[in-house]
């Protein structure tokens, strides 16, 4: 089944195009890995898909992002439904700093007009026990996100992903500021979370996206250059280049 | 060669030199007036009328006076210029317009405070017909603090990082709930600083109540926004250079007071800030 169909997706910052004719379907419940060297548009590619590409200043989007059959850059798509369904966890662990460890799990759920103590409660709970950090902050749930080291941190902003209930997951190079223990942690998650999501992980890390993925996607120069099950990708790559990038004469 | 341990010397003597430049006179002045003017302060000079054409008595219509004008304009100003500035800042595009108004408030910032008066004596005090009331006045000083408000605002909410921003869109925040909840928690703690430094222009500020607000002489409080008042900057004026043999223990007190009085306001966008810096960790 596939959950994201991209189709000739082109993207601009001003006059740089950034992302060139893009065309890549995305299988529910599976991890999909974004690789390629700094600079190809494998961020910007994640952005799109999210609709947060274009909040940039003079940045542009053209093509077609399907998501489940719709196109979610039809002018009757609401940009915000679809940053609900398609939750993205960011490069940075990023907690808002002002918010408790409480409050940074409900704070999408507040946004969206959550009010009940009881039903916060629960998602919270269950959401920072999907995000394997319950048994961690259980205690200090009323203290700030930001006393948290950086991979319980990175992990707090998985939770509060999870807690809007998105049906997709954009990864930004989640570990790429984390050491490896924390590392770890987070591929173990994103390995449990594929159960019941569909992950999209871009990550400079050739390791990671062997170790998590099903298929792998490797970018270069804001073109996409193949494409397949990663096994093949890093086995049998069917491009000189993605050989060249996986066996690491470049990038 | 040139040694570079004495030129070091040389030009670490000139940057403690320029320093200390500057730290004299503020010193001096605070020294000299808390010298002259502490004694003259007591319960009776704040709480009293003055009497005797201000050669005695107290300076409590003065105080009032000022707290209400300072109260008058931040009431008018702040919203306005914090509104103004989350439209600068986070909805107005990049285009001619927006940067025309960017360098309008700028430069706005810059007009001599006399010129504020007599656009206030023209606009409120005459085509309003508010004549010279405690409404013109803080009239006035609001708009003589615009400026202040929403460069310190702008400030502010630009420091917040787009990267909170954008964790708010994701979770599928509205771009005004992500001002609203996000962006603005973050900000307060600087807009309250910028706020505060514009009270303390406004209470030290005599050139924009001359023509609109400020009484010469008048012992009695306000009943209405449409009284006159008298404020503490024009009453200093006034038994400094208008009326002849006041007391300079009288003339220093006021002087102290109206000092006390901004530098509280000073103090505590000090704390206020420190606190802020405290708790950010970003």
């Amino acid at each position: 089944m596939e959950k994201v169909k991209v189709e000739g997706l082109n993207a601009y910052f001003s006059n740089i195009h950034a992302l060139k004719g893009i065309n890549i379907s995305i299988k529910e419940k599976k991890v999909t890995a974004i690789i390629g060297p700094s600079g190809c548009g494998k961020s910007t590619f994640i952005r799109c898909i999210n609709r947060l590409h274009e909040v940039v200043p003079h940045a542009k989007v053209s093509g077609r992002i399907l998501f489940d059959g719709k196109d979610i850059y039809s002018s009757a798509i609401d940009p915000i439904e679809i940053r609900r369904r398609i939750g993205m966890v960011f490069q940075r662990p990023n907690p808002f700093p002002v918010l408790s460890i409480y409050d940074n799990v409900a704070a999408g759920l507040k946004l969206n007009g959550m009010k009940r103590k009881d039903d916060l409660d629960e998602i919270v709970e269950k959401t920072l026990k999907m995000a394997a950090l319950w048994d961690e902050v259980k205690n200090k749930l009323n203290a700030s996100g930001v006393s948290l080291s950086g991979g319980q941190q990175q992990r707090l902003c998985i939770a509060r992903t999870l807690a809007v209930k998105p049906e997709v997951i954009l990864f930004d190079e989640p570990c790429s500021a984390l050491d490896p223990i924390s590392t770890a942690k987070i591929e173990e998650l994103i390995f449990q979370l594929k159960e019941n999501y569909t992950i999209i992980i871009v990550t400079h890390n050739m390791q990671q996206a062997a170790r998590v993925s099903d298929y792998t996607s490797f970018f270069l120069l804001g073109e996409l250059v193949e494409f397949g099950k990663t096994q093949d990708i890093f086995t049998a790559p069917k491009d000189k280049r993605t050989e060249a990038y996986i066996t690491g004469r470049f990038g | 060669m040139r040694n570079p341990r004495r030129t070091e010397k040389i030009a670490f003597f000139f940057l403690f030199l320029a320093t200390l430049l500057i730290v004299i006179p503020v010193g001096l002045i605070v020294v000299i007036i808390i010298q002259k003017g502490l004694p003259a302060i007591n319960w009776q000079f704040l709480s009293d009328m003055p009497r005797q054409g201000m050669r005695s008595g107290g300076i409590f219509p003065a105080i009032v006076g000022t707290i209400y004008l300072v109260l008058g304009a931040i009431i008018f100003a702040l919203p306005i210029g914090l509104l103004a500035a989350i439209y600068l800042s986070e909805y107005s595009k990049d285009n001619f317009l927006t940067r025309i108004i960017k360098l309008a408030i700028v430069n706005l910032a810059g007009v001599p405070s006399v010129v504020y008066g007599l656009f206030g004596l023209a606009l409120f005090v005459v085509f309003f017909k508010f004549g010279a009331s405690i409404l013109s006045g803080a009239l006035t000083l609001g708009i003589m603090i615009l400026p202040i408000i929403i460069t310190a605002s702008r400030e502010a909410l630009e420091s917040v990082p787009d990267s909170f921003r954008e964790v708010s869109l994701s979770l599928g925040a509205s771009k005004w709930q992500t001002i609203r909840h996000i962006v603005l928690p973050n900000a307060i703690p600087g807009i309250l600083t910028g706020t505060i430094l514009g009270l303390g222009r406004a209470a030290g500020e005599t050139a924009p109540i001359l023509f609109t607000v400020a009484a010469f002489y008048l012992p009695r409080l306000p009943k209405s926004i449409f009284d006159q008042v008298m404020a503490l900057p024009y009453h200093l004026y006034v038994i400094s250079t208008q009326v002849p043999n006041v007391d300079e223990k009288i003339r220093y007190g006021t002087a102290l007071v109206l000092l006390a009085l901004v530098l509280f306001m000073n103090l505590i966008a000090i704390i206020i800030r420190y606190q802020f810096r405290k708790r950010k960790k970003w």
